[in-house]
């Protein structure tokens, strides 16, 4: 019999970790997933009600038993419920997450962050002047603490469109229009979830999920993309460079600490911390050769972007990281961060440090974060770590040798940059069918699909019938640990994409950031969609998500679909329970925004879903096949 | 033969059971399919709840050994396997009189509402451990030999006994 560590991923280092935990007999999230089985099936079918206290309700899904709740919910308004407030909860994360790089912008333009700067004025300028604010006769500080206070307002904005969305196509922006479903202020949009989902309020599928697309916008194009732009004016907009990914990159000889979690306004801090010299010497001093920081799930992604620095695993092998035995300190801000690290790292050396003032786990030192004084605390976290380093102990350390290179940093305008400055020689390679579209493939890993699985083999499928894919999340980090992001994987791309890919010399996938970052895809689409004067639901491009799990996929997945991309899930949402909500997802949202869910597990046939969306648009465009 | 032992102390009363059987008499034995077939899968177990103790207490078929459903079963679709010593019953041959409904001590005899006939456990040929078993949280349902779960509730008792408390009062 093949051990488990087999079946649970297909990546070789993941393995070797997980069979180091079996022999340590440390639990993962795999044998928990395994404890819970059978799951609840009213759970996965998402007809359980707990929103008031006359319930906890839940319908018979065959019809034998309750049709209704206590108030008389159907199955469809209790499925409809439950989507909205997963969709409030992921836009929240998002946007929440925006706020506070907002903030920190803020508190920089007021002289209260000094460890902070602008890194990219060109971007500054040009949002500066998207909100109609003149850079004629103005200091930067001044045009800076404008623009904060610009986007600060867009949370609590309560008349007027959150100003991004009008990077829309005009086409898109009228749809949005008509169904009602523009976006007014994100935190507004956020509270009318839980409004509306509170006992006896809306209760009408349609008019429930209507409400869910609106809230997805105030993500896609409000929150998400505001935490994005501010983040490239802070840290830089990420250009083309080379970086190396999965556990291998943790260091035998010097001090690992692991960046994990979603906000790069600590993760910057903690990289730039690495490199000072006091704490250098330190880790001489502790026998150490030095300080590695290695990122996991996002806030990875966000320093990996800008500044190639090492990516230890995807969200499911951040316990992986621990159990190597190498990682000094395990240093978490806010998302996807499994509170079972606290009981795992008591079993190693490894110190548990939490420092979002919004989020503590259990086990933790916790060393909270604030702006103010953002560089002297990524220096004390880091000097935790460094003398932390005499108790790793040898005997408990194993490393796994892969370590992948990549190329990385693909912002939207490092895509156009090295198209030559104008979408254009892409369109002509999409219309001459060299390139038959764009595979926008993102999200999590889910115990419910073997690690990596769906994500490599969904990715190759659409690279091997030349589709080019971008990506971003733990998609991109899957593809980088399967060696996709380099430009010699054109060799795996159909001819067409390979040519384009060898002229340019990219990789046939490209990793455009952490998970906020999809609001770069959007950038990008719509870019595409206005130099060919059509909306985005008539591109040739699909989106997925192989293997998501999170609240936050949720709130993507809802944005997407409602800018006009067709997209496939790799693991069921909760809402079978009801035919009527799962129609209009799967079928009746095409003729309301142009485009629709599909679900399917299995990859190939995602991507032939995917392909065959592609190949309708481009013969509705009257391109060739 | 093992039988689906119940131990009513320890339902929740989530219907966890009374899911997993309908979906493994469905015609593709997945949840997420069975939701939409046309006849709906049915059930053969039950949960009762009793208000009066607030309590539930899942109620399913105890293939008894003298059956009073098969004894007055008037076509032979209700008869007893010799070798499994299940009480089986054949769709095919049920004239939907319902005499073995009203006969049955447990009330387990269902119907399935579009062919009219007579629905119940059948313990899920092929099966090592029947759907109900396996999907329960709480181990409220076991399926054992009479003789090991009576071993195991001696055991409880002794335990009980050895600690000085009464046999029969609450875990
Ligand atoms: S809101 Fe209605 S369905 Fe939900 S728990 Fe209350 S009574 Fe039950
Ligand atoms: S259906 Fe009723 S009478 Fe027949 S074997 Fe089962 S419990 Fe006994
Ligand atoms: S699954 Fe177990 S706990 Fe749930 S209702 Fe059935 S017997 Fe009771």
């Amino acid at each position: 019999m093949k051990p488990k560590a087999y079946e649970r991923s297909i990546d070789p280092a993941t393995r070797a970790m997980l069979l180091k935990a079996e022999k340590e007999g440390i639990e993962t999230a795999w044998d928990r997933y395994e404890k819970q089985l059978p799951q609840c099936s009213f759970g996965q079918l998402g007809v359980c009600c707990r929103n008031c206290n006359m319930g906890p309700c839940r319908i018979d899904p065959f019809g034998e038993g309750a049709d209704k709740g206590v108030c008389g919910a159907t199955a469809d308004i209790i499925v409809a419920r439950n989507l909205l407030r997963m969709i409030a909860a992921g836009a929240a994360a998002h946007s929440d997450h925006a706020r506070d790089a907002v903030l920190t912008f803020k508190k920089m333009s007021g002289g209260e962050a000094g460890s902070y700067g602008i890194k990219d004025e060109a971007k500054l300028f040009s949002l500066a002047a998207e909100y109609g604010i003149s850079a004629e006769d103005r200091s930067k500080e001044e045009i800076t603490a404008e623009l904060a206070s610009a986007l600060l307002a867009e949370f609590g904005k309560q008349e007027g469109p959150i100003q991004y969305t009008r990077r829309a196509p005009e086409t898109r922006l009228r749809l949005w229009a008509e169904l009602g479903i523009e976006p007014r202020g994100i935190d507004r949009e956020i509270v009318e979830c839980m409004h509306r989902t509170h006992m006896g309020v809306d209760n009408d599928a349609t008019h429930i999920l209507l409400h869910g697309l609106r809230t997805s916008l105030s993500d896609g194009w409000g929150g998400s993309m505001i935490a994005t732009e501010v983040q490239d004016v802070l840290f830089g907009t990420p250009e083309p460079r080379k970086a190396t990914v999965n556990l291998g990159v943790l260091s035998e000889d010097k001090v690992n600490v692991i960046i994990h979690g979603h906000e790069p306004i600590l993760s910057e801090m903690i990289v730039e911390a690495a490199e000072d010299p006091t704490l250098l010497k330190l880790a001489k001093e502790k026998g150490a050769k030095g300080i590695n920081v290695a990122g996991i799930c996002c806030t990875g992604n966000e320093t990996l972007m800008r500044h190639g620095t090492p990516i230890a695993g995807t969200f499911l092998q951040q316990e992986l990281a621990v159990i190597t035995g190498a990682v000094e300190a395990m240093v978490v801000d806010v998302q996807c961060v499994m509170p079972a690290l606290g009981s795992l790292t008591g079993c190693y050396h490894t110190k548990f440090i939490s420092t979002s003032p919004k989020a503590d786990f259990p086990g933790t030192n916790r060393i909270e974060f604030h702006e103010e004084k953002a560089y002297e605390t990524a220096k004390e976290i880091v000097r935790t770590a460094v003398e932390n380093f005499p108790n790793r102990s040898p005997e408990k350390v194993s490393i796994p040798d892969e370590k992948q290179e990549c190329m990385v940093g693909f912002s939207a305008e490092a895509i156009l940059k090295a198209l030559g400055g104008t979408p254009t020689p892409l369109i002509d390679a999409i219309a001459g069918g060299s390139v038959k579209g764009i595979g926008a493939v993102v999200g999590c890993n889910n115990v419910k699909v073997q690690h990596n699985y769906g994500h490599v083999n969904l990715v190759k499928e659409l690279i091997k019938n030349n589709v080019l894919v971008v990506t971003t999340g733990c998609n991109a980090i899957a593809c980088a640990e399967a060696g996709l992001l380099v430009p010699e994987a054109a060799s795996m791309a159909g001819e067409g994409l390979k040519g384009v890919c060898e002229a340019l010399g990219i990789p046939p996938v490209l990793h455009m950031g952490s998970c906020v970052d999809i609001s770069r895809i959007l950038v990008l689409a719509s870019a595409i969609a206005k130099a060919l004067g059509v909306d985005i639901s008539d591109l040739p491009a699909a989106g997925a998500a192989p293997e998501w799990m999170s609240e936050k996929a949720v709130s993507i997945g809802a944005y997407v679909v409602s800018s006009g991309v067709y997209t496939v899930l790799g693991t069921v949402p909760p809402v079978l329970g009801s035919a009527a909500v799962a129609d209009l997802l799967t079928r009746g949202l095409d003729g309301v925004v142009g485009a629709s869910f599909a679900v399917e597990p299995d990859p190939f046939k995602a991507a032939s879903l995917m392909l065959a969306r592609i190949e309708e648009k481009r013969k509705a465009l009257g391109l060739k096949a | 033969m093992k039988e689906v032992m119940v131990r009513p102390e320890r339902c929740m009363g989530c219907r966890s059971c009374e899911i997993a059987c309908a979906v493994e008499h469905s015609e593709s034995k997945s949840l997420f399919a069975a939701v939409g077939e046309s006849p709906s899968p049915r059930k053969r177990i039950y949960i009762e709840y009793i208000p009066e103790h607030a309590a539930s207490v899942p109620v399913t078929c105890r293939h008894c050994e003298d059956a009073p459903c098969t004894t007055v079963c008037p076509t032979g679709a209700l008869s007893r396997e010799e070798i499994s010593r299940k009480v089986v019953h054949s769709p095919e041959l049920c004239i939907g009189c319902w005499t073995c409904s009203m006969v049955c001590n447990y009330g387990v005899i269902g119907r399935q509402k579009e062919a009219r006939v007579a629905v119940k456990c059948d313990l899920c040929p092929g099966r090592e451990v029947p759907a109900c078993v396996e999907a329960c949280p709480t181990n409220a349902l076991v399926y054992a030999e009479v003789k090991d779960f009576s071993g195991i509730k001696r055991a409880e008792a002794a335990l009980k006994l050895a600690r000085g408390m009464k046999p029969g009062s609450a875990l």
